[in-house]
């Protein structure tokens, strides 16, 4: 296969173009973070989210938080239409701090979980997900 | 709109007290992302469950917000201290203003 010059700029753009997209996405999953932490940052560690490396199918994947001492978690998916998964509020019965459910992903992507901790700090974890089927009908 | 709704809960049905328990919970519903389009281009309006609340007697489990990116047939798992018996109340709120409610009780001993 020969390229001419134009062909190979035109090839140069379309990348350029692709490599944009989740950028606009991961900007929407920022704005769901800055809304829930009020703009702290969030550390690392104290939180453990559990997902699959590779889910074959995206219109159920389990995933699991499991956060001591959090009062509430936030569960994000960077690369979906919208970023936002689930809310957990823990109240004064809760047994542990976890949770689990099955979430859509439209494709491969970062799921993001930030636990709010009692004494107000935030943590934040991340697990990539690759997708072999999107999740989002379209 | 939402038709066919149908919770299930599992429940321990005895646990000792102060012990913690996993409740296991499944509503039958299919979750339109607002995302998909029928067969001639047209968006199918949103309709899920946005809310999902757990409580044993009157105290506050958990308190779930759903988004469309949770999967149909919504399921959730976390674990609830058992300190006296009582029921637990299960409660699922649609889009479309309808509630779902779901109670089971455990005993302590």
């Amino acid at each position: 296969m020969k390229f001419t010059r134009r062909e190979a700029l035109a090839l140069g753009l379309g990348a350029t173009a692709v490599a944009m997209l989740p950028m606009r996405a991961a900007a929407a999953a920022d704005e769901a973070i800055a809304a829930f932490t009020g703009g702290a940052e969030a550390g690392a560690g104290g939180i453990t989210l559990t997902a699959p490396e590779i889910a074959e199918n995206g219109n159920t994947v389990p995933v699991s938080v499991d956060a001591p001492g959090a009062v509430s978690i936030l569960l994000l998916a960077a690369g979906n239409p919208t970023p936002g998964v689930a809310q957990f509020n823990f109240g004064e019965a809760a047994g542990s701090q976890a949770a689990s459910t099955r979430i859509r992903l439209a494709g491969t992507q970062d799921v993001i979980a930030i636990a709010k901790m009692a004494d107000g700090s935030f943590v934040q974890a991340t697990s990539t997900v690759k997708v072999t089927i999107g999740g989002c009908g379209g | 709109m939402a038709k066919g709704v149908k919770p299930r809960v599992k429940v321990p049905k005895s646990a000792s007290a102060g012990e913690v328990v996993t409740l296991k919970t499944l509503i039958s519903h299919k979750m339109e992302s607002g995302q998909r389009k029928d067969g001639d281009g047209n968006l199918i309006p949103r309709s899920i469950i946005n809310r999902f609340t757990c409580e044993l007697n009157g105290k506050m489990v958990v308190d779930v917000t759903l988004e469309p990116a949770i999967s149909t047939n919504p399921y959730l798992e976390f674990d609830a201290k058992v300190d006296e018996a009582g029921d637990f109340k299960f409660t699922w709120y649609d889009d479309d203003g309808s509630v779902y409610e779901e109670s089971k009780p455990i005993a302590v001993g």
